[in-house]
């Protein structure tokens, strides 16, 4: 269980969280979404213990980080896969990690196994490629046997095996009952991966709710209509106050209705007697409705004077 | 104990502390075979001839000191020990014995083994240690280069990246010591109270040009040791404020 309560940290004037509160919960993945740039990994910093919050705490079990007498038993956390000296060997790295916590030295080998790294334990970490380096920091998380797991972007830069790895991993992780508790700037990840999420943008909180819920209730329901009296149907339907827009491939004879059921649109078209040849309601994508909700908050946009193309700029700065 | 144990680890599972030792021996104890070789009857080796090496090793014990702890800053291991230990201040503690033990060996070797090679070289000079300022020039190297390494880990806490750490103690110690001295009046008297003149004045003694050092010798030790504590102090405290 962690509970973050008005968690703020200033940086000179920038303001990179601000007023920050969550819980999370043990027994699921709980995701932690959000632009880039958008505080995450600095919230995880300060869930650690590693940068001071300007205000607010993290309480991990009910204590801050720094006061847990053997924190790497009580959390593990994947911030970065790099934090490890090139030329000490992965063995060597987790076994200085295991003495300052008063971690028996088999369990080394045991998470060495575990990642599957035993053959390369003694080879400098240096040389490790990106997949091995992040299986070796999920080593180190997995060290302490932690109730708590955080992983900060752990499918950045990964090959389609190691990501299928690594969510594999963590949802097995929430099955045995921890907290895990992951970052991503990618919906579509979340979803897959997350049963909770934690939203956030401009270091504010959006939202905290299920991955359900928010896919549900950010999307927009829109109806397409097809039909040879387009010009026709789309006179009627905006005389109902509906708005209504091309398709994105600018089909001469196809709509598209926001904001309707298509029972709606469908009656509307008979109403006017109006021949359809297509009647399908669409969802809007999950990175859709992750850009409606953070279109707000997102620090880095270019502007391209068009308010709705603002959404499809998000940059990949400030990571 | 136990995070003496973990620096242990952490120190001898890379290179540069075996690279460390083997140049400071390597260049002091060298240099001293070097006098040995060139001395003869015209120029009679003296025990204090023996030691002049020392500053190469002095060099060598202030980049390692520097060094382990900016590379923790540089490979972002800092945080994974911050993470294990969030006591940061027992931590460096522990760091820091480690490495003033470390120098303190080091230090003892440099200065017997230079004495030692001089002896096998140039047997028929005449090396014995009998006075106890003699003594103190030998034994005292230990504690000097003790002494340096800490003052060199605060230098590389403070300011955390190892080009600037070690531009910075090699500057002082080699330039910045001896420059102070050619400023009119007052250069001298500035350049009394630096802590490396203070170090070699507690090895050197009245051998040395120091009529006018301010210290005795043991205040001249107390002082330099007194500089290096002051400095890990400052960065203890740094480092338990600032973000990791």
């Amino acid at each position: 269980m962690i509970e973050a309560v008005g968690l703020t940290k200033r940086y000179g004037s920038t303001v990179a969280v601000n007023d920050l509160s969550f819980t999370v919960k043990p027994g699921r993945v709980t995701g932690f979404l959000g632009p880039n740039g958008a505080g995450k990994s600095t919230t995880m910093r300060m869930m650690l213990g590693l940068d001071r919050p300007s205000a607010g705490k993290v309480l991990i079990d009910g204590h801050p980080y720094r006061e847990l007498k053997h924190p790497l038993r009580t959390v593990g956390a994947l911030v970065e896969a790099t934090w490890v000296h090139p030329n000490r060997s992965a063995r060597a790295h987790l076994r200085w990690l295991a003495r300052s916590n008063n971690i028996p030295k088999q369990r080394v080998d045991e998470v060495l196994e575990v990642v599957g790294l035993e053959q390369v334990a003694n080879r400098r970490a240096g040389g490790f490629s990106l997949g091995m380096s992040q299986r070796l920091g999920i080593a180190s998380a997995l060290l302490g046997d932690p109730q708590i797991l955080l992983f900060d972007e752990p499918v950045n830069g990964l090959d389609p095996e190691g990501i299928h790895w690594i969510r594999r991993f963590m949802q097995r992780l929430a099955a045995e009952g921890r907290t895990v508790f992951v970052s991503s700037h990618l919906l579509s990840e979340m979803s897959l991966t997350a049963e909770e999420l934690v939203v956030v943008g401009r270091g504010e909180l959006i939202t905290q709710c299920s991955t359900e819920e928010f896919v549900e209730s950010a999307s927009t329901a829109s109806v397409k209509v097809r039909s040879p009296q387009a010009a026709q149907l789309r006179e009627l339907i905006t005389a109902r106050g509906l708005s209504v827009h091309d398709t994105d491939t600018r089909e001469p004879d196809a709509l598209v209705v926001d904001g309707a059921s298509s029972d709606r649109v469908g009656e509307i078209a008979a109403e006017g007697g109006i021949v359809l040849h297509e009647l399908a309601s669409q969802r809007g994508s999950l990175e859709e409705a992750f850009m409606q909700l953070t279109n707000d908050s997102v620090e880095y946009r270019t502007d391209s004077g068009d308010p709705s193309e603002n959404t499809t700029t998000l940059t990949t700065a400030g990571k | 104990m136990t995070l003496l144990a973990v620096e242990r680890i952490k120190l001898f599972s890379t290179r540069s502390p075996w690279w460390s030792m083997f140049l400071a021996l390597g260049l002091t104890i060298g240099f001293a075979a070097m006098m040995a070789l060139q001395s003869g009857p015209e120029f009679p080796l003296t025990l204090s001839m023996t030691q002049v090496g020392r500053q190469f090793g002095i060099l060598v014990v202030l980049v390692m000191g520097v060094l382990t702890v900016t590379t923790e800053y540089r490979f972002g291991t800092i945080k994974a020990t911050f993470q294990a230990v969030p006591n940061r201040t027992a931590a460096l503690l522990a760091k820091t014995a480690l490495i003033a033990v470390l120098a303190l060996l080091i230090g003892e070797t440099a200065a017997f083994g230079s004495w030692g090679v001089a002896q096998v070289v140039a047997p028929e000079a005449d090396l014995a240690i009998t006075t106890s300022e003699q003594w103190r020039m030998l034994v005292g190297l230990g504690p000097i280069f003790a002494g340096s390494a800490v003052l060199a880990l605060a230098v590389g806490v403070l300011i955390r990246q190892t080009a600037g750490a070690v531009t910075l103690v090699i500057a002082w110690s080699m330039l910045v010591e001896g420059l102070v001295g050619m400023i009119p009046t007052i250069g001298e008297d500035i350049q009394n109270w630096m802590p490396f003149m203070m170090a070699n004045h507690f090895l050197t003694g009245s051998a040395g040009d120091s009529s006018d050092m301010p210290l005795g010798p043991w205040g001249a030790l107390a002082y330099f040791v007194a500089i290096a504590v002051g400095m890990l102090i400052i960065a203890l405290i740094t480092a338990h404020r600032r973000d990791a």
